[in-house]
């Protein structure tokens, strides 16, 4: 530690300015405050100063999301052990997905901080810690065979057009993370679609038990809600009674499997072990990282608490509005709440300070439209069985409106008082 | 009757070195110093020369814009130097005391016998006008206008604040002398705002006041909120206040004829061996203190609390009852933004100072980290108990959209009731000199 700060202390004076490395001084401040807390004092203001800062706020997200990371490593393996039908145990599993999952997480760190480095270094700023989280998330919400150029090619998008035109870090409109996952999916639909890309391995053509399915739960749902609908119909044209038919029409589709076609229970979906991109099915372990982001407050409840109320509203409504026959809309609606990237989206996505509402009333708004956006896309547009994506980047697109009428009723209400008095 | 007020918003951060209610006499001061640096905005016309001879009461400078607004000495005895900054700004009116106590004599005149336009000219000759601030800005007040109402807050919840029942039970009949003087300049009420959480019996005996109560925790204690909770600020209104020691100098004038400025000022601070108050007056030089921590570069004196205070160049400032010593943090820390830190404080409950809540802290002057762009929402808002979006405000004031800011309450709020918003960001923004900024712009846009 003390041949550290003397390393770096001799290094100092040519990296400041004058010195002959100067134009590396943003690559060096980086270095220096990652080992040490500086030692700038206060100069105007406040002369004493809370003791966090940005890098221990990133840094507890990053933890936050331990759990699901640790969680996704092994259903990799779970998954595709399941597919071809071996017995595994949890070390197995965990090993295959320890090493499906470290490349696509070196790629994105290098690419991403290489360049929010270099753009740093370009303007002569610090550099900042959003992509500690970012970093990390990226990887946690692609399939996992996703090619690594893809990924990095992914990444410099989200860098470069989500963050740094805008300004940096703090200055951006949507969340990056998503933003590079977005870009996946318009960018290259058919490596980002289809029922083969959830499991390791199935793209390059391995040989699956019978009945397997690499569908995941959502994908499921939405061709389920669909056949369940045509059989309807097809019934009604034979006079079938309605009972009849919503009888006929659960038995066959209203249910959700996992890879070998078991029917899957709440608990099930909670714990997570069904195919999807790597860090989102377990909601257990998504709730683990919640815990942590609210208990420290990193994260706003607000926020948190309004997509899920959001997103079981939505599946409420569907119920109570939905024809009976259709099985999508009559799901119970904690299942919304489970599958897919709901949670994920919920805990880690939509809570993102600088892409959300950062108002307090702005922010319990834009949660619950975030659920109902995204219950609202899944359910009734069968080309994005996901619809947290969508919803997320749509309400950070309208999080500054939320947030004008927020600040407008403020500014009424001071101008009330004037005619009040007056 | 006055009100009774519960603030939920806030946040009381424990330092050591509180003061002991224990007051002894300071040395008597060798040099006194008036900075007209202490008073914002006010560009200073010099009257003295080096060399002249002043009592206590006889004008040093006035203001530019507003000659009527004097500065005086606060002793007796010799004008030796003008000390000057950058640009030629002057620091300090640095006068030798002769320690003869001799005094301007501004006559005892009956108060019942006054009229509005008297008091304001004795005030105003007798060098008191200057502790009389107004709202909106945080200014001395411009005496061509009528306050709406007066606050006087007497009871300090900032960091190491000083006990004003304890100061002001020395003077009591000046003080009610001050009040009853300040009731002529107002058609409105005179609010005395107490913390309602001690026993008020004290301040009950105080005649002709709305004695309000606040129940809460830091800035429960400041100006803007107490304003804000009881008779708020809207554009073109006006609200007077004046620090409680401040009153009590007002009570000398009408009681004595003299410009008297005696203060209590609490040494405080986790660098002070013996936190207490002490005799002094008004712009002693900190050596009257007598205390080995205010020349050790290792610590930094600051004239006033930890959060609103300014570095202090040798003497006490005009307006505050406290000088504060905190150590200096000009440290490395390894891995600091890792590790638990079980000596630092925070807010959030990323550290574990949340776990100790009666625990008393020792903080330095470390920023904690780098600036930031905000990234981090809704850290302001917990510590703000006015009806104010303090990060919008702040916003408006960066991109000096006087609209705005007027829209969002710039009248309202002066930097002291933002302090701690500077003090819980993590993107460590400088909230406070944002703030005076705009002030600042609103003041040279709308004059």
């Amino acid at each position: 530690m003390k041949a550290l700060r003397k390393l770096l202390d001799n290094i100092k004076p040519h990296v400041e300015k004058g010195g002959k490395f100067h134009f590396l001084h943003s690559t060096f401040d980086a270095a220096e405050t990652l080992f040490f807390v500086p030692n700038t004092v206060t100069k105007t203001g406040a002369h004493i100063r809370d003791a966090i800062d940005l890098k221990r706020t990133m840094f507890l997200v990053v933890i936050a999301l331990i759990p699901a990371l640790l969680f996704g490593m092994w259903n990799i393996g779970h998954q595709h052990f399941l597919a071809i039908g071996e017995q595994s145990t949890l070390m197995d599993n965990f090993i295959f997905g320890l090493i499906k999952m470290l490349p696509l997480i070196i790629v994105s760190y290098v690419v991403g901080l290489g360049l929010e480095v270099l753009f740093a270094q370009l303007r002569g700023h610090e550099v900042n810690e959003g992509y500690f989280v970012s970093g990390m998330l990226i990887p946690l919400i692609v399939p996992i065979d996703t090619p690594l150029w893809m990924l990095a090619v992914a990444v410099a998008f989200a860098v470069i057009i989500g963050k740094e035109v805008f300004g940096g870090t703090g200055m951006n409109i949507w969340n990056p993370a998503l933003l590079a996952r977005a870009f996946l999916f318009f960018a290259y639909p058919s490596s980002m679609s289809g029922d083969k890309i959830w499991t390791s391995g199935l793209t390059d053509g391995l040989n699956t038990l019978d009945g397997f399915t690499g569908a995941t739960p959502l994908a499921q749902m939405a061709a389920n809600g669909q056949a369940g609908t045509k059989l309807a119909e097809e019934l009604t044209k034979s006079n079938a009674s309605l009972s009849d038919i919503v009888s006929q029409v659960y038995d066959k589709f209203g249910y959700i499997t996992d890879a070998i076609g078991a029917k899957m229970s709440h608990l099930d979906m909670f714990i997570g072990t069904y195919s999807g991109s790597i860090g989102e099915t377990s909601t257990l372990a998504i709730l683990i990282g919640a815990a942590i982001l609210l208990f420290t407050g990193v994260a706003s409840w607000r926020v948190m608490l309004s997509v899920f109320v959001g997103g079981y509203f939505m599946g409420l409504l569907f119920n109570i509005l939905g024809p009976e026959t259709n099985v999508y809309m009559q799901m119970d609606p904690l299942n919304h709440l489970l599958l897919g990237g709901f949670a994920f989206g919920a805990v880690f996505m939509a809570t993102d300070p600088v892409s959300a509402s950062q108002t307090s009333t702005g922010k319990i708004i834009y949660g619950f439209l975030i659920g109902i956006i995204a219950v609202l896309i899944r359910v009734v547009n069968p080309a994005y069985p996901e619809g947290m994506m969508l919803s997320i980047l749509f309400l950070n697109t309208f999080a500054p409106l939320i947030d004008h009428y927020v600040v407008q009723s403020n500014i009424k209400k001071r101008l009330k008082r004037v005619k009040i008095t007056a | 009757m006055g009100r009774t007020i519960t603030l939920k918003k806030g946040l009381d951060i424990k330092l050591k070195g509180k003061a002991e209610k224990v007051l002894v006499d300071a040395v008597k001061p060798k040099m006194v110093a008036v900075q007209p640096t202490d008073f914002e905005g006010i560009i200073p016309k010099l009257i003295v020369k080096p060399g002249a001879e002043v009592k206590a009461g006889t004008a040093l400078f006035f203001a530019k814009k507003n000659p009527d607004i004097k500065f005086v000495s606060p002793v007796s005895g010799t004008v030796k130097q003008i000390v000057r900054g950058e640009r030629r700004r002057i620091l300090h009116v640095l006068i030798e005391a002769d320690n003869k106590n001799s005094y301007e004599d501004f006559n005892i005149s009956d108060l019942s016998s006054l009229s509005v336009e008297n008091i304001k000219e004795k005030l105003l000759n007798a060098g008191i006008w200057p502790f009389i601030r107004q709202r909106p800005y945080a200014i001395i007040a411009d005496p061509e206008t009528k306050p709406k109402s007066i606050f006087i807050s007497a009871f300090d919840s900032a960091p190491l604040g000083v006990d004003y029942e304890f100061i002001l039970s020395k003077e009591l009949d000046n003080f009610q002398k001050g009040i009853d003087v300040l009731s002529k300049l107002t058609e409105g009420s005179i609010n005395l705002n107490i913390d309602g959480k001690a026993d008020d019996s004290f301040f009950s005996k105080i005649k002709g006041v709305e004695l309000n109560k606040f129940i809460g925790k830091h800035p429960a204690g400041t100006i803007g909120t107490q304003i804000n909770k009881i008779d708020p600020i809207n554009k073109g209104e006006f609200i007077w206040y004046v620090n409680p020691q401040d009153v009590i100098i007002i009570g000398r004038l009408f009681s004595e004829g003299k410009f008297d400025a005696r203060k209590l000022i609490a040494l405080v601070g986790s660098q002070v061996s013996e936190p207490k108050y002490y005799n002094t007056i008004l712009g002693a030089e900190l050596n009257v203190f007598n205390d080995d921590a205010l020349n050790d570069k290792s610590n930094r004196v600051i004239n006033g609390d930890v959060l609103t205070g300014i570095i202090a160049n040798g003497f006490i400032g005009a307006y505050n009852s406290q000088v504060s010593v905190i150590p200096e943090g000009n440290y490395y820390e390894f891995f600091g933004w890792i590790i638990p830190r079980l000596n630092k404080f925070s807010m959030s409950k990323t550290y574990m100072s949340w776990l100790m809540p009666s625990k008393k802290y020792s903080l330095d002057t470390n920023v904690n980290g780098g600036y930031r762009a905000i990234v981090v929402t809704g850290e302001y808002e917990k510590v703000v108990p006015m009806d104010i979006l303090p990060t919008y405000l702040v916003k408006a004031c960066l991109a000096e959209d006087i609209d705005k800011m007027e829209q969002l309450g710039i009248y309202e709020v002066a930097e002291e009731d933002l302090a701690l918003c500077e003090f819980v960001c993590t993107s460590k923004i400088e909230v406070q000199k944002i703030i005076r900024d705009g002030i600042n712009l609103m003041i040279k846009e709308l004059s």
